[in-house]
């Protein structure tokens, strides 16, 4: 629900500012993004250097790593997600509070990248749990890492109060953490959070 | 309390990993302590297994060289380096002066910026908690803007060839390097005397995970951790690889062996890196870049095995190579220094407290790229 | 049989020095030259096992330098038969400790065990795991993405699965 533009700015003068609720939250929300410290591979030292004095990420509100997942709420998967890693990746993910988003940065989170041939690698974490933004790349520029969070802002920015993802009723409380099988984790893939694509 | 009086304790096991805050990627090891010393220590790796070998036996010999760039991701130039070495030696091709001169000066580059990082995070793992490593990534961003401009890529360089290197370096390149190094002596100056000054660091690395010279020899140990305890070896003196024969540099050795040595080792290595950069860059010959009689375009290796090795910023990094002739290899195996150091972790961890611990790994510089290929 | 100082010398002054020994006299050779004052291979570089499917062995290769002396690289090759139970080495992790890791990492990868490890278990892939991946003969589990043109081996072998989509991801959809 917009405000009349011109209302707005006429009560700006007096210094009354008027804007939606879901505006603020939203604002709010944005603008203090905490990750939670998850670095696994060659991405994560382009994750340190976009955080360094450089590519500085504090400009952005995501100065704060926090160590433990429940205290954050952004998850950079960076670096290659393998299959003995995918456990502790949803494990992590599932301890974070909602509201949560996740963003695949590299190749390799996308979709297992150079080493998609791999007997260990996870083709994609989007396999287990979803993902919102994608960054190309190996490893993508920290400039592309800050474009990724730019996006996520914008997207949060255009979330709606009543239609959160979280609130609706399909959406699992915690997603299920896959078991090491003999040759391979069970199941391959979570098949709510992957689609397997249409021949 | 018992019967007697005693209070019974027990011990607990705690597994550090694969997160946890200090940066040194997804490693685990499982402690067990009592109270906070630590009474067992049991490495666990294997989180980050790409299969890298495996994937080396499905492509050609060349195909590999942007594989190895994600082993120690910190420093692609040298393990493009120990591939082509190993490969060259197997091959018998001969490297131009020029070309061995640009790898010097890539190599000392990465070990310049490889030590600057695992100084500024060792110091993280003590609890400054990201100061040093603005410091030492602000540096690491001035090298990574020259290799962007010599390779292209900032940190997966993909730059050596069998037989030279992809692209030669122009009169402007050489100006930036020779820039770039003039520096670092300031530098390692501001660096060591912010570092070196601040007594609550010495107090928590000096006499602390001390490694004795023999079982460092015993258990493979290499690099900076090996010269730490004592071990006068350095593959760069020994091997005389390249044309390190002709720089004038020494190879500082410690005397105690605990991560205070092994700290400053690295300092010092930088301080001789310093001196053999500014000799390579004021003596690069001019000439060719690459072998002229290589073909890349279906390039074969004569059968055999060879293994071939570098000193790599972390240690002894080598390549066992297997050739049947044909244009892919038989068996490639990568012989990691950040791997192989871990042996003796549960040794230095021994009878310290588990913040100890931590700082003892910070010290051994592993990057489980490596580790875990 | 073990070697004599002047073998081992002449091996060295090639480029490429090798001593393939049998099963049975491994550790003595491992302690004969890491012992003898002239020798004193006191560092292990370099372990590693190469599966030769076509003459049906796994050869299991250890690098030797000597840190006192100086010199090297030695290759240590001692074979083993290929199948799972007969393929047994004897280990030369209690001559030298930097042996551990890799001897653990040859029987994860390839199969081979080695008598005499302190502590031979899995070290790069998870404990349920029964595989050994590194061998010639080994089938990865049928997992790929569907690739827009999926052409040559991945089109043969999912055609022969059945399908790009792996079967228990589709019965899970169900």
């Amino acid at each position: 629900m917009a405000v009349d533009p011109k209302l707005q700015s006429d009560l700006q003068k007096q210094g009354v500012f008027v804007m939606p609720v879901e505006f603020l939250y939203n604002w709010s929300r944005k603008s203090s993004i905490w990750p939670v410290q998850f670095g696994l591979a060659c991405c994560a030292i382009e994750m340190i250097a976009a955080a360094a004095a450089r590519h500085d990420i504090a400009r952005f509100g995501a100065e704060v790593f926090r160590a433990s997942p429940r205290q954050a709420d952004l998850m950079i998967v960076s670096g290659t997600v393998t299959k003995k890693m995918a456990p502790q990746v949803v494990r992590l993910y599932n301890q974070m509070p909602e509201p949560k988003y996740v963003i695949a940065m590299g190749a390799c989170a996308i979709s297992g990248g150079p080493f998609k041939d791999g007997y260990n690698v996870l083709k994609g974490v989007d396999r287990y749990i979803p993902v919102d933004i994608y960054i190309p790349g190996c490893p993508p520029r920290p400039e592309a890492l800050l474009h990724a969070l730019m996006t996520l802002q914008e997207k949060i920015s255009k979330q709606h109060l009543n239609e959160a993802r979280w609130y609706k009723k399909e959406t699992p409380a915690e997603f299920p953490v896959p078991q090491y099988g003999a040759h391979d984790l069970e199941p391959p893939a979570n098949p709510k959070v992957w689609e397997p694509p249409k021949k | 309390m018992s019967a007697t009086g005693i209070i019974e304790t027990q011990t607990l096991e705690v597994s550090l990993g694969p997160q946890h805050p200090s940066t040194h990627g997804v490693f685990r090891m499982d402690v067990v302590l009592d109270g906070e010393r630590v009474v067992k220590l049991k490495p666990v790796m294997g989180y980050l297994h790409r299969n890298h070998e495996q994937l080396a036996e499905k492509m050609a010999w060349l195909g590999s060289m942007p594989y190895t760039d994600r082993l120690d991701y910190f420093c692609s130039m040298t393990n493009n380096w120990a591939y082509a070495l190993a490969v060259e030696k197997l091959a018998g091709i001969k490297v131009p002066e020029r070309a061995e001169y640009i790898r010097v000066i890539m190599a000392e580059l990465t070990r310049l910026l490889n030590h600057s990082c695992a100084v500024g995070f060792l110091f993280s793992d003590c609890g400054a908690w990201f100061t040093p490593i603005l410091y030492a990534l602000r540096e690491r961003e001035r090298i990574l803007d020259f290799f962007e401009t010599v390779s292209g890529a900032r940190m997966m360089c993909n730059y050596m060839r069998f037989g030279g290197v992809r692209v030669d370096l122009n009169d402007e390149s050489l100006t930036m390097a020779r820039d770039l190094v003039v520096r670092w002596p300031a530098f390692l100056d501001e660096f060591e005397k912010l570092l070196l000054a601040n007594e609550v660091f010495l107090a928590r690395t000096q006499r602390v995970g001390i490694l004795p010279r023999e079982l460092a020899i015993n258990a493979s140990i290499s690099g900076p951790m090996a010269r730490a305890s004592g071990v006068e070896y350095d593959i760069r003196k020994v091997d005389k690889y390249g044309v390190y024969d002709r720089f004038d540099f020494r190879v500082p050795v410690g005397e105690k062996g605990d991560t205070f040595d092994r700290f400053m080792i690295r300092i010092l290595e930088m301080r001789e890196s310093v001196k053999i950069l500014e000799q390579a860059l004021r003596n690069i010959p001019a000439g060719p870049f690459i072998a002229p009689e290589v073909k890349l375009r279906n390039f074969r290796v004569p059968a055999g095995d060879g293994y071939g090795r570098i000193e790599a910023p972390k240690g002894e990094l080598g390549f066992y190579l297997v050739s049947e002739g044909g244009a892919k290899p038989y068996r490639y195996h990568v012989r990691p220094p950040s791997f192989i150091n871990l042996t003796v972790l549960e040794d230095m961890c021994l009878g310290h407290k588990v913040a100890d611990a931590v700082i003892i790994l910070g010290s051994v510089d592993i990057v489980l790229g490596e580790v875990d290929r | 049989m073990i070697p004599t100082v002047e073998q081992v010398r002449e091996m060295l002054a090639t480029k490429a020095a090798s001593l393939t020994v049998e099963r049975e006299q491994l550790l003595a050779v491992a302690n004969f030259l890491k012992t003898e004052p002239q020798l004193q291979f006191d560092f292990c570089s370099c372990v590693t096992a190469v599966d030769y499917i076509k003459q049906d062995c796994i050869e299991v290769v250890y690098h030797l330098y000597s840190v006192a002396l100086k010199h090297g690289p030695l290759a240590l090759k001692v074979r083993a038969p290929r199948a799972l139970e007969q393929c047994r080495v004897p280990s030369l992790t209690p001559v030298w400790r930097g042996c551990e890791f890799q001897e653990r990492e040859a029987f994860d990868l390839f199969g081979v065990k080695f008598d005499g490890h302190p502590d031979l278990r899995r070290i790069l892939m998870w404990d349920e795991f029964v595989d050994h991946p590194m061998r010639k003969d080994y089938v990865p589990p049928m997992d790929y993405e569907w690739e827009p043109t999926p052409h040559g081996e991945t089109l043969a072998r999912a055609k022969a699965q059945g399908g790009v989509v792996p079967a228990s991801v589709l019965e899970a959809k169900k």
